[in-house]
């Protein structure tokens, strides 16, 4: 087989993992709080320029960086829930999204404003793995393994934590788990600093692999919003083999095309499959 | 109502009158007011009953490029083009519309599926980059003045296209409005199954306001590419513009006339009053404040501006006839 398709399927399973990190916050949210945050890829963005304004400009640690960045995520993430999610959980799901898009657009142009368009990056370079005669990015290796990592810890806490077993209780019936003594503001706060810490986390591994600018958001976005609803929208599992679904079109189509049209065999995927199962691809 | 009919005449002819008057640069602005008013128009005309669409950034992308690619070319006069984007854009909207409705693909579902459409078309206009220019963008055969080309150096013809267009937008809403379709669309938007018990044919009502709305948007999309004459993917298709459109029509109000016109007035005064006074410098102010005003109108006015306001005008005379009953 040709050395490159092997690289491309490998870099495709390397970029499964760091997506199927964010689709499993986008997930996450989605199955507790029922509102799906449109504008998720850009909190992603706001953690990539907090590590890249701490590391390049303030001399601060990466590592160090990367643990504020994820901690501020979280932080912006139950501020997101207070001021726009929390006032329209009762309206049409609709005016949540486009609520959400509100939020889309004004961090985009507030990121213009602040940074301007500028393409930053934080200037690390890690080696090259070299196996046999594949060229393996390390960052992306990182970037898959610590988003496994990532995606077991979440489910182990929602599997063996209290809380995690309530937030698992308001995904299920989200009227019986007040009768049960559960607090589902808090659940809302908690869940909504989780996701914000993922979009922080996922902020960390792309910060290493892409340059930030304020549009990056629109790159991810349109693809993990398709990985979560393929997978059926708030069930973490679809979405997490979704993921490596979708990351593979994107790899061998661009291996036997160009970027551009590998998202549209991606999307068009996508379309075709929602005619297929509407309500994804594990859907009983 | 003669009161009404009077001012309406007086503000068409004072709208006929202005390029005689108004220095170029504001007739630029009139007209991409009211083109973008016609698209808004357009939108709304599925909005309004529930079904948002992020994918018309796709039908205007289609109808803009269709006629330009064409003439460049192939010397394929605009006339002859724009029915052939408007066509395509038609043949889009029903490979996406119809097993949608079939299947019931509804809410956030559907606005994903849109979603993913409009990436489609943006995506494939970037790929395609040896014929559309990709994201550079592509600038159209230019020879003067034309009618066969559909090309004015002067602005006031493209004022007076852009005024009978906004009118045809505003007759077709008037339309839809006062059918009898659109009590049942209205059916629909409230319960789809209990629409169908009733005898509504749910797919042919929705696909039928669906196809009237992706060909105004390709239609205007066609008339914004003639009058621009430079086409970028970004700028015409995609999802920044899907939800321009978005946020424009729910800011002015999707459930009135006039609503899409007053956002598509508001959203670009904003942006040229915030270039114009802060300059280059503050590149996303206007888009910041945009982001702003929608979080608020979705949480405090979901009615929009024309709406919130129409609430406070018909509250008063409805007080006063209720207890007649």
């Amino acid at each position: 087989m040709d050395p490159y398709l092997i690289e491309a399927i490998i870099n495709g399973i390397l970029l499964g993992g760091v997506l199927a990190l964010l689709a499993l916050g986008l997930n996450l949210i989605f199955g507790v709080v029922d509102v799906v945050w449109i504008a998720y890829a850009d909190i992603v963005m706001c953690g990539m320029y907090v590590i890249f304004f701490l590391y390049t400009e303030y001399g601060v640690p990466l590592p160090l960086a990367c643990l504020i960045a994820i901690a501020s995520m979280a932080a912006f993430g139950v501020v997101v829930h207070l001021l726009i999610i929390a006032p329209v959980l009762d309206s049409a799901p609709i005016n949540q999204l486009l609520a959400t898009g509100g939020l889309l657009f004004f961090l985009q142009s507030f990121a213009t404003l602040l940074f301007g368009t500028d393409f930053r990056n934080i200037g690390v370079r890690l080696p090259i793995l070299e196996i046999a005669t594949l060229y393996i990015s390390f960052s992306r290796l990182i970037a898959f393994v610590v988003g496994l990592i990532g995606a077991v810890a979440l489910y182990l806490f929602l599997k063996r934590t209290y809380i995690g077993t309530a937030i698992r209780a308001v995904a299920q019936d989200r009227e019986i788990v007040g009768l049960m003594g559960v607090d589902q503001r808090r659940i809302y706060l908690v869940t909504s600093a989780i996701g914000g810490a993922l979009a922080g986390l996922a902020a960390c591994l792309l910060a290493l692999q892409y340059d930030v600018h304020p549009y990056i958001g629109n790159t991810f976005g349109p693809v993990i919003f398709m990985i979560c609803v393929l997978g059926g929208l708030g069930n973490m599992i679809g979405g997490f083999i979704a993921s490596f679904i979708i990351s593979q079109i994107i790899a061998i189509g661009g291996y036997y095309s160009n970027t551009e049209l590998s998202y549209v065999f991606a999307f068009t995927f996508f379309i075709v499959l929602m005619f297929v199962r509407p309500r994804g691809i594990f859907a009983r | 109502m003669s009161i009404l009919r009077i001012s309406m005449l007086v503000g068409l002819a004072i709208l006929i009158a202005l390029p005689v008057v108004v220095p170029p640069y504001f007739l630029h602005l009139l007209i991409q007011i009211l083109l973008w008013a016609f698209i808004y128009t357009a939108w709304a005309l599925m909005g309004r009953f529930g079904f948002v669409s992020f994918g018309h950034g796709a039908f205007m992308g289609v109808g803009a490029y269709v006629p330009a690619l064409l003439w460049s070319y192939y010397d394929v006069t605009p006339w002859l083009g724009i029915p052939v984007g408007i066509a395509l854009s038609i043949l889009l909207a029903v490979i996406i519309g119809y097993p949608c409705f079939r299947l019931k693909v509804v809410g956030h579902y559907f606005a994903l599926v849109t979603l993913a459409l409009s990436q489609v078309v943006l995506l494939s206009l970037v790929a395609a980059r040896d014929i559309t220019g990709g994201s550079l963008g592509f600038t159209q055969k230019a020879v003067g003045h034309s009618w066969y080309a559909l090309q004015f150096p002067d602005k006031a013809y493209f004022y007076g296209i852009s005024v009978v267009l906004w009118l045809i937008g505003l007759y077709v809403w008037q339309r839809i409005d006062h059918g009898i379709n659109r009590e049942a669309l209205e059916a629909i938007s409230e319960d789809e199954d209990a629409a169908a018990a009733i005898g509504i044919n749910v797919l042919r009502e929705k696909l039928r306001v669906t196809m009237i709305s992706a060909a105004l948007t390709a239609l205007g999309g066609a008339i914004y590419g003639q009058y621009i004459m430079y086409l970028n993917p970004e700028t015409v298709s995609g999802i920044a513009v899907s939800l321009q459109i978005v946020f424009a029509v729910i800011a002015g109000g999707v459930y009135s006339l006039l609503g899409p016109t007053v956002g598509s007035l508001l959203t670009l005064s904003l942006t040229e009053g915030l270039r114009v006074w802060f300059g280059i410098n503050f590149i996303g102010a206007a888009n910041t404040i945009y982001g702003i005003l929608l979080i608020l109108c979705i949480i405090f006015m979901p009615q929009g501006i024309v709406g919130a306001l129409q609430g406070i005008r018909f509250r008063r005379p409805q007080a006063k006839t209720a207890p007649a009953e």
